[in-house]
Order: C-alpha cells, then sequence, then structure tokens
C-alpha cells in the first residue's frame, strides 16, 4: 500500500518566516494491522456551484489508508457509487468483501459549505454514524480530516489524529551552506509552513499543551544556544534563556505554566524548571549531580519528570517527584536508555533504547517492568506520542537519510514519511487539532 | 606561500629580519624575474632597526592559530597548530596522544592574553541528540580543564557544545563517527 501525496499550495497564514518549504512528506505503510478493516470510502457528491478544490472521499481514503488498520477499496472496483445508506445495493459491496462504507455529500450553506458524512454496517445494515459539519471552502482538508478521525474512532475506541500536526527539523546541506529549518505541517504530510530558517543549529522543538505555543532551542544568536518560546498564533516569540553553556531539551508542563529544560550554567547540565507564570520569573533547580542530567519530560499530572541521566554510568532513566526531588531509576535493561516520554495513562513510557548497538525505540511497561523494541530500523531517535496515545512518530535513517516514521504502541502498524530533500529529523507531534467542528443539526 | 606573506605582510617591527625569508620563497616559487636587486638594499637597513624587534606575536587567521617557529630566524617560516582533538564513543577523556599538542596551545594562550578561543565539542550522530549536547560540552570541558592546568587563564575560554549538529563528516559508519567526536579549539 503506498499513498503518494504531492503538494498542494494552500495559502496558510504564515508564521515568522512565511516561507512555504519545497520540501514534501508522503506517507508509504510499510506493515499494516494483520486485521485490518476492509472499507470502501465512496466519492462525496458536490450539490452546490462551481467546483471544489479538494476530494474529501480521498483525503479520507489517505488517512485511513495510512492509520494501517483499514483495507480501502480503490474506486475503480466500486461497482456503484452510493451517496446515502437508501441508494446501498447490499450485494455490490458483499461482492467485494466490505465490511464498512463511508459516503456523503456537500452542500452550500450561506457562504459555508456543509459536510454530510455517514458510516455504513454492511453486515448489520446499520447507519453507525451520521453526521454534518460547517465550515468555509479553506477549511475543507480540515474537515475530511475531522470525518476521518470521527470514523477511526467508530471502528477502532481509539480517537483519530489525522486532525493533528506534526513539527519537526531538517537540515540540508553542508558545512557553511548548512541549513536548519523548523517546520509544521498536517499529520498526513501536507500543508507544510516553515516556521524558522537558520543557518545555525535548531533543536529540540516541543509543544505547549494548548497547541499554540512552542519551545525549541535555536543558535542563531552568535553561534551559542538558546531557548525560545514562539507563539504560533501571534507569530511572536521571546527568547527565554541564554545562559552560559547548554540551554536546551525545553518541556512545558502539562498545564503550560512551566517549562523544564536543561542549563549547565552552574557546572554541570542539571534539570531547572522554570515559572512562566510568576514575575520576575522563578528558576528551580531540581537536580544536583556531577553527571549529565537531561531530556525532562511531565507526567501527565505535572507532578513528576522522567529524564536521563549518566549518573550510573551509562545514560539510564530516571523519575523524579516534583516535590521531594526523590530519584528512581526505572530502566535496567540496556547500555543505553534515554529521551522518555511517559504515556498519558502513565502505565508506560517510550524511549530511545540500544541494543546490541543498535539504537531503536522501545516501550516499557512500568507496571510489569517489560520492555518491548517497537522498530527495526537504526538509529533511531525522537520519540514522540500521538495525542490519543495508540501511535507514535521518531525520526530513523534510511539509505543514509534522517527520515520520519511511525509505529503503533503494540507494534502493528508501521509507515515512513520519506521526503524528497535533506535530513529530516526530530519530529514532535501536536496535542491538539489543528482546527475542531461541532455537528450541526440536521 | 600564502600565509608566509600574511606573517610577513603586518609584523612590521620584524619586516626586515623577516623579509630575508620572504624574498628567497619568493625567489624559488616565482616564475618571473627574480628580485635579486633589492637583496643588498634591505640588508642595510636589517642592522638600523634590529633594536626594535619585538617577540614575534602569534597570528590568528580563520579561527587558526598560527605560530612562527622561531623568533631569530624567520626563514623557518610558521606552522598550523592542530586544533583538533578526537574521543571515544560516549567518552569525554583527552586522549594522551593530544596533550603535546595541547601543551603548545597553552604556551599561546598563556603567553598571549590578548587571545581567545572557543572550545567546540562534538558528538557523533549516535544516541540522542540532548544527551549529544552534554557529551559534546563534557568534551569541551575536558579540554578547558587540561589548558587551566597548564596555566591558561579561564577567561580566555569559552566553551560551546554542539552535540551532533555540526557533524565534520557526513557519513553513517565508524570511520565518520571517529571524526565527529571531537573538540575543535578556534581562535577569535
Amino acid at each position: 500500500m503506498k499513498i503518494k501525496m504531492t503538494r498542494l499550495g494552500l495559502i496558510l497564514g504564515c508564521l515568522v518566516c512565511s516561507v512555504f518549504s519545497t520540501a514534501e512528506l508522503r506517507i508509504e505503510v510499510t506493515k499494516g494491522a494483520d486485521n485490518a478493516v476492509r472499507i470502501a470510502v465512496i466519492p462525496f457528491e458536490w450539490r452546490g456551484r462551481g467546483s471544489l478544490p479538494e476530494s474529501v472521499a480521498e483525503i479520507i481514503t489517505s488517512d485511513l489508508g495510512f492509520s494501517g488498520r483499514f483495507n480501502t477499496l480503490p474506486v475503480t472496483q466500486m461497482l456503484s457509487l452510493p451517496n446515502t445508506a437508501e441508494e446501498v445495493f447490499l450485494r455490490d459491496w458483499k461482492l467485494l468483501d466490505v465490511e464498512y462504507l463511508v459516503m456523503g455529500y456537500l452542500t452550500e450553506r450561506g457562504p459555508d459549505l456543509a459536510l454530510h458524512f455517514e458510516l455504513y454496517n454492511i453486515y448489520e445494515q446499520t447507519t453507525d454514524i451520521s453526521e454534518i459539519i460547517v465550515g468555509s471552502d479553506l477549511d475543507l482538508r480540515d474537515m475530511a480530516h475531522y470525518a476521518s478521525d470521527t470514523l477511526y474512532e467508530a471502528l477502532t475506541g481509539i480517537p483519530g489524529a489525522f486532525s493533528t500536526q506534526i513539527m519537526y527539523i531538517t537540515a540540508t546541506g553542508e558545512n557553511d551552506s548548512r541549513e536548519f529549518r523548523l517546520n509544521v505541517a498536517d499529520a498526513d504530510g501536507r500543508r507544510i509552513v516553515t516556521v524558522l530558517q537558520s543557518r545555525e543549529p535548531i533543536l529540540s522543538a516541543t509543544w505547549s499543551p494548548e497547541g499554540e505555543r512552542i519551545a525549541y532551542v535555536s543558535f542563531e544568536r552568535d553561534s551559542r544556544p538558546a531557548i525560545y518560546i514562539h507563539n504560533l498564533v501571534t507569530r511572536t516569540r521571546e527568547q527565554v534563556t541564554a545562559f552560559t553553556g547548554l540551554n536546551g531539551a525545553p518541556s512545558f508542563s502539562p498545564d503550560g505554566t512551566k517549562l523544564a529544560m536543561v542549563l549547565s550554567k552552574d557546572g554541570n547540565p542539571d534539570i531547572y524548571i522554570l515559572d512562566l507564570k510568576s514575575k520576575p520569573r522563578r528558576l528551580r533547580r531540581v537536580t544536583r549531580h556531577y553527571g549529565i542530567d537531561t531530556e525532562p519530560s511531565w507526567s501527565h499530572d505535572g507532578r513528576s519528570i522522567v529524564f536521563t541521566s549518566n549518573r550510573g554510568g551509562q545514560p539510564q532513566i530516571y523519575s523524579m517527584g516534583l516535590n521531594d526531588l526523590r530519584i528512581e531509576r526505572l530502566t535496567f535493561e540496556g547500555d543505553y536508555n534515554a529521551k522518555a516520554s511517559l504515556l498519558k495513562d502513565g502505565s508506560g513510557l517510550v524511549m530511545v533504547h540500544r541494543r546490541e548497538g543498535i539504537f531503536h525505540i522501545s516501550h516499557l511497561d512500568l507496571k510489569r517492568g517489560r520492555l518491548r523494541v517497537l522498530t527495526e530500523t537504526s538509529l533511531d531517535e525522537s520519540p514522540s506520542i500521538a495525542p490519543n496515545g495508540s501511535m507514535l512518530i521518531y525520526a530513523t535513517q534510511v539509505g543514509g537519510r534522517g527520515i520520519l516514521a511511525g509505529v503503533s504502541i503494540d507494534g502493528g502498524v508501521k509507515f515512513n514519511l520519506p521526503s524528497n530533500q535533506g535530513d529530516v529529523r526530530e519530529p514532535s507531534w501536536s496535542p491538539t487539532k489543528r482546527k475542531n467542528f461541532v455537528p450541526v443539526s440536521k | 606561500m600564502a600565509l608566509m606573506k600574511r606573517y610577513c605582510g603586518p609584523m612590521l617591527a620584524i619586516a626586515l629580519l623577516a623579509l630575508a625569508g620572504c624574498a628567497s620563497t619568493t625567489q624559488e616559487t616565482s616564475s618571473g624575474p627574480a628580485p635579486e636587486l633589492q637583496a643588498p638594499e634591505t640588508s642595510m637597513e636589517v642592522e638600523n632597526v634590529l633594536v626594535e624587534i619585538e617577540p614575534i606575536k602569534p597570528m590568528v587567521s580563520r579561527g587558526r592559530i598560527i605560530l612562527p617557529l622561531d623568533e631569530l630566524d624567520a626563514a623557518a617560516g610558521s606552522e598550523t597548530l592542530k586544533g583538533l582533538f578526537y574521543f571515544d564513543f560516549d567518552q569525554a577523556i583527552v586522549r594522551r596522544s593530544g596533550h603535546s599538542e595541547l601543551d603548545r596551545h597553552a604556551g599561546v594562550l598563556s603567553g598571549n592574553s590578548m587571545l581567545s578561543v572557543r572550545l567546540e565539542g562534538h558528538a557523533d550522530e549516535r544516541g540522542t541528540r540532548e544527551y549529544n549536547l552534554a557529551l559534546g560540552e563534557r568534551r569541551a570541558n575536558a579540554v578547558q580543564a587540561y589548558l587551566i592546568a597548564q596555566g591558561v587563564s579561564r577567561s580566555q575560554m569559552e566553551v560551546i557544545s554542539y552535540g551532533e549538529e555540526k557533524p565534520a563528516d557526513s557519513g553513517h559508519d565508524e570511520g565518520s563517527w571517529t571524526k565527529n567526536r571531537r573538540v575543535e579549539i578556534v581562535y577569535r
């Protein structure tokens, strides 16, 4: 299953740099689920004037396809093209062994569009979902992703993540011509916007919980590192730190009021927490060790963090309660465990784990203490969990080039997001949807 | 040759001493007529100015340090000090093989308080980016500690880590990684 996507030049509000990247990402599913659901997404009828800039059915087909949990029927194999349940001839679909139909149509509603979509169960002969959402013609992609999310949740019980975004960093050129970009794209790799462009390194970009702000490390000033908080909505940013030494690994607390980070201003890389609300901002040092402490990541309740430390001789994952600063080692298997993120329910974490000299993304079940390697590629790093908790995206190397790839937490589904240029790295999955819709009554 | 010319140019005080060296090297490499005519005149002036000679100073060019080899014999030319020091995987220990070159840096820095350096720490691409930033800083700190022990003032040195972000070699094998685990001494 290979879905090729071409770049779409939709006019989005550009951010600080207002540069559209020419890079393109396209999703290739490399391993689908064993029990993929057979589904047909039937072209949606447009019942208005003129034509629409996007095909809603194509977007939904590619969304469901790249989740790896569905086998989508190509339009060319469909025997009929119903738009409502009343138009369905069951025999047409039973012949093709299709389990579910997605169908619908679009109408004009004042200056806006209304998207009607439904999910039809062939075997039960029931309509499981039927919704109408309204938006402008510029919202068409977002409306289609909303439908994908709704359908995905109805069919799998897991909220969809097709309306979310992915932030990542690209590096092109070598030495003096090296160029770094911080990009934000839709979860399907489309609508790429460059937020920042620099000849000096940009790294460790991370989202705030409300999805409006991002924090990152940039070496743009005198080639020295500093942490910035950048507001994607107001398109403004501020330099938060520029201490001597490391200024790295920013991570927003779950309530968005604090930023954990790594500073080495006091001699060693230690973890600090900056209170963004207090004036002047208070900086609290939470680790004190001559070893390397880095890569803090918050628990969902904001009461503890996990971090990487080589205090035991090699990098391992530790957790620390922020009230008592009590530290507990979490990983014991392997001689290199780093960059951990806790799953929302706290049941486990994902991290970079070295096994036989190869760096993989692994899942550690904290209750059973069981470690599972999720990826078969090498030099894997920067795992970032989707807001639905069921997938994660990470950076890896294929053919000597950095690309993004994804894997489900159960390891059952895998996909690649190859880019047509440069190294792509450090993906970070947005915690929120790009745009949300509320179904309207019929 | 280019270095030789730079070295001769700005150092006016020792220009006359140096000219002999410059002239001779020009002669060796230029394809045009040999500048033999000037030799007698310059050698005359040498004696007059000799008293004003100051110690030859090291020069900084493109972040590298160029050392004259011998103050009294400019013909001996100059040498660029090696500014690259390599490290083992996940280690921040200065290799013994780099000590003698570091000692020379220490000599230059402690003898010229106007000079300052940036110690740029780097890591290979394996492992996580932030951990590698910390590792790069460890390496640069190790070099700094060595230089301080050799008498260099801390105020002459700035430590910056680039982690794995600025590889010297863009390959993805042990050969490239070996070149990327490094500290670069950059003169300013």
